[in-house]
């Protein structure tokens, strides 16, 4: 590999933000590379199962609608202003992947088909099966190929160099070989998907730590609205993997364990398709109050009719089988609230950029915001290639009038082997990364859930700053180079921790229920005196907390009711 | 339930031994729903942190985990331990085909250069709609049964002519070039893509597949490449690539089968490669000596079965059916 790797722009991350970053900074003409620590369609976008939201004109609908439904559906936390440039843009992006050559699903006259989906009051969901997502990342990766953007496979970034000021590159860990590298870089652009897997069960995958957050929340940026973490009302017993929210759009009911559709109490207009956050809400409600089995209600399928389900829901109803032994088909499966989403992340303006000069981020990581206190199925493959083009495109514009900082590249490489080389020379009688990862998830899911109080909360915060302590001694009991994941794991730790402190101390803060923070002992929305952004930076004993306001454009806050 | 994990293990580093594969066992105690990920999961974390496997999802949809599991490829997030475990015992190796970084650990490097060797992006000849392109529903499933691909690898794996012979496009990416050449949105108005059927056709691609069926039985996602390739060369023959040993093979196939009710096997060779093809018919001396040498050379005389007229009745009967369904009637193209 030739070492002085520089690039104008360098996106970390190749999930769909990343990689539409990525091909749009290259349309713009400057030079840029990827790097992402598994190959760009191992990501985790793959897991996107329903849909894409788009409000299509030609076909009757009106951006302004898919606005208002996003931000009752944000609890009027999301800007408006963001919120606005998402769903006029939507049409647009869609209708760009399908000429990219996603295999969207039709109607009868060979348009464009659409499902229904939670928190909105038209079908507006365009979709592949139900494996929306994996069918616009493969694409999305087959345009990368194409555009001559160079790649970096797993490659895992271990720091955000900042010098002058600004973005001067990363450094990081080439898994395959072992070896660590600095890439100098004008611009930084995070597209480092969510941090799921500090819950302890999570639908995400292994691989969603929190890396990108970590990383710039270390470097002195801010993160917000870190407490709002979104439970997917339907997860499997037992795994705890996703079932898509498409089953609800194409008609399956919500039961309780005498077969009643337990929704017409919560939300009796929007049923089973209520906000995530509300429904969510409603089956812990009757899971804690006896009317559940082994904590789970079911989702029924069965009056959908095999044909459906195998046209529109077959890769779940693999999933149920496989994993739960349940053919949806014929029963009705077993599922309950579970973690899934990250509203909050890395505060952005609508172009993509950080409070850090060169760095920008998109997608999961990035908070816009265009979700606020709770997403809509569906919109965050939007916001992801929305937004990933946004900062793509602001980037190589910006890279135009910059130079590279002024940095040495060997002290920065030295620095780093350094702190690595510490971490594998550590003795190895210390807790494993293993041990401390399942007890951090297990306490953020036991107090920082759908249901929170302050007692809860200040137990998880209290047992972050133990599992600190056990990091710090953490051992590496691979001393390899080649494909050391063990080092890999033991680093992710750190940026998941540091992602843990910031969700329980913005949880805390909010002392009132918006979204997904549902305080017991603060059960109202109180705008009077929270209708605005937490924002948390790194400060000397843990998070420091300031806020923000939130952008009111078009619509004023109302009661929210499904 | 208690099982034991069999692992093939390698670690290019090592000083002794384990520089070359070598078996591990690992006995874990594990739910009986558990998947075999579950286990190979809890030993990295319980048991050897040096054991390295790629793995993410957990639900069959990221293609990290493709392994042989008791001698086949699959995903070990999709292999459930009960289903698997043969007296207290599963065995889990690297993929096939590719080499070994380490472990369960496998280069993929000419998994991708397949793969973008196929040009494996849409290429559409006119201009774009302004709208989306209007196509049939059906020829979106059929694609969507293609594109539900992951990448994950278990067709190379198990793909017997990529074992011998590593110049093959493969599976995974004939499987993906299928995608497009039957997306009516790619190649000229009519939905073919010529240029692609004509690459295609050539040596190391569609012709090239021996049929054995391994790649579509490893697929864990149901996109059966064979099928895809078979479907690929009645593409190619129809857009008139039938100049090439495979179409001629095939057609010889057809045609003594359909006369005779059995196969030529001595015309068969000759037919394939082409009549006036010298130099590949001396390359077939050789054979067709040792086979005489051995009283295996097929008769010079070929003859019919008994009851021919029953086998070609069968025969008639199974006429080739269309392709994938195509542009639909309100297409913008046609």
């Amino acid at each position: 590999m030739p070492e002085d790797l520089q690039h104008d722009v360098l996106v970390v991350g190749a999930g769909l933000a990343g990689m539409r970053a990525a091909i749009a900074a290259r349309a713009g003409g400057a030079n840029t590379a990827i790097i992402s620590k598994v190959h760009p369609v191992r990501s985790h976008s793959n897991a996107a199962q329903g849909g894409i939201n788009a409000a299509l004109l030609d076909r009757g609908d009106d951006w302004e609608d898919h606005a208002y439904d996003t931000i009752k559906g944000s609890d009027f936390l999301g800007d408006q202003d963001a919120i606005e440039v998402m769903c006029r843009q939507a049409g647009a992006s869609l209708i760009d992947m399908e000429h990219m050559g996603v295999t969207f699903n039709r109607d009868d006259e060979g348009r464009l088909g659409t499902r229904a989906f939670g928190g909105q009051r038209r079908a507006r969901t365009f979709f592949v099966g139900d494996f929306t997502g994996q069918a616009l990342l493969h694409v999305m990766f087959e345009q990368l190929i194409k555009s001559g953007v160079q790649r970096y496979e797993e490659w895992f970034v271990t720091a955000l160099i900042m010098e002058e000021g600004r973005a001067a590159g990363v450094a990081a860990l080439d898994i395959r070989t072992g070896d660590l590298h600095v890439i100098r870089a004008k611009t930084v652009i995070f597209c480092t998907g969510g941090c799921g897997r500090l819950f302890e069960p999570s639908t995400n995958a292994l691989i969603v730590t929190g890396d990108g957050m970590g990383l710039i929340y270390n470097a002195g940026g801010q993160l917000m609205d870190m407490e709002m973490v979104q439970y997917h009302p339907t997860t499997l017993a037992g795994s705890g993997v996703l079932i898509s929210e498409a089953a609800r759009g194409e008609g399956a009911y919500l039961r309780d364990k005498d077969g009643n559709r337990f929704m017409e109490k919560y939300a009796p207009n929007m049923m089973e398709l209520a906000s995530r956050d509300v429904v969510s809400r409603a089956e812990q409600t009757e899971i804690n109050g006896g009317n559940g089995v082994d904590g789970c209600v079911y989702l029924d399928c069965t009056h959908l009719g095999e044909a459906l389900i195998l046209e529109k829901l077959s890769q779940i109803r693999e999933i149920g089988i496989d994993l739960a032994g349940a053919d949806m088909i014929r029963e009705p499966i077993p599922i309950r609230p579970g973690m899934h989403y990250i509203m909050g992340g890395i505060k952005t303006d609508i172009e993509g950029r950080t409070n850090l000069e060169g760095v920008y981020a998109a997608g999961e990581c990035a908070n816009v915001s265009v979700h606020g206190g709770n997403r809509l199925g569906a919109n965050s493959l939007l916001d992801t290639i929305v937004f990933g083009e946004r900062a793509g495109n602001h980037a190589a514009e910006l890279v135009r009038n910059v130079g590279f900082a002024d940095f040495d590249v060997n002290m920065a490489l030295a620095r780093e082997t350094r702190r690595i080389q510490e971490m594998l020379d550590r003795p190895e009688n210390g807790d494993r990364w293993a041990s401390i990862r399942k007890d951090m998830g297990d306490s953020m899911n036991r107090n920082v859930a759908v249901f929170r109080n302050e007692e809860g909360i200040q137990e998880t915060l209290g047992d972050l700053h133990d599992l600190r302590r056990r990091y710090e001694n953490v051992p590496v009991h691979n001393k390899g180079k080649t494909f050391n994941t063990d080092l890999v794991f033991a680093l992710e730790l750190g940026y998941m921790l540091d992602c843990a402190d910031t969700i329980a101390v913005g949880a805390l803060e909010r002392k009132e229920s918006r979204g997904a923070q549902f305080r017991v002992d603060y059960p109202q929305r109180n705008d009077e005196e929270w209708l605005h952004h937490i924002v948390l930076t790194r400060g000397e004993g843990g998070p420091e907390i300031s806020e923000l306001p939130v952008t009111i454009t078009n619509w004023t806050p109302e009661e929210r009711k499904y | 339930m208690d099982v034991t994990i069999r692992v093939k293990r390698q670690d290019p580093e090592a000083e002794d031994e384990r520089r070359l594969p070598y078996w591990e066992e690992f006995p874990v105690t594990i739910a009986d729903n558990a998947t075999v990920l579950d286990a190979l999961i809890q030993i990295r974390e319980d048991n050897d942190g040096t054991l390295s496997l790629r793995c993410s999802c957990r639900s069959a949809i990221c293609g990290s985990c493709a392994m042989r599991i008791n001698g086949h490829a699959g995903l070990a997030c999709k292999t459930i331990v009960n289903s698997v475990v043969q007296d207290g015992v599963i065995t889990v190796e690297p993929a096939g085909v590719m080499p070994v970084m380490k472990d369960l650990v496998v280069n993929f490097d000419m998994f991708w250069e397949k793969i973008e060797a196929v040009d494996p992006y849409l290429k559409h000849m006119g201009r774009e709609p302004e709208g989306e392109y209007i196509v049939s529903n059906d020829a979106m499933l059929h694609l969507s049964g293609v594109t539900a691909c992951i990448m994950c690898g278990a067709c190379v794996s198990d793909c017997t002519v990529l074992e011998v012979d590593p110049t093959f496009l493969g599976p995974a990416a004939l499987a993906k070039a299928y995608r497009f050449t039957a997306d009516p949105r790619d190649g000229d108005a009519e939905g073919v893509s010529m240029e692609r059927l004509w690459a295609l056709s050539e040596p190391t691609g569609i012709w090239d597949c021996t049929r054995c069926n391994e790649c579509v039985q490893a697929c864990p996602k149901g996109v059966a490449p064979m099928d895809r390739i078979m479907a690929i060369r009645e593409q190619a023959i129809q857009a008139g690539y039938d100049n090439n040993n495979g179409a001629r093979h095939t057609d010889a196939f057809t045609e003594s089968v359909g006369h005779s009710g059995r196969l030529d096997e001595l015309r068969l060779p000759i037919k394939s490669v082409g009549m006036m093809n010298l130099p590949a018919l001396m390359d077939y001396m050789p054979v067709a000596f040792r086979a005489m040498r051995r009283g295996k050379m097929p008769p010079i005389m070929h003859k019919n079965v008994d009851n021919v007229e029953a086998v070609r009745r069968i025969f008639n009967r199974t006429q080739p059916e269309p392709a994938a369904p195509q542009v639909s009637n309100n297409s913008p193209f046609g």
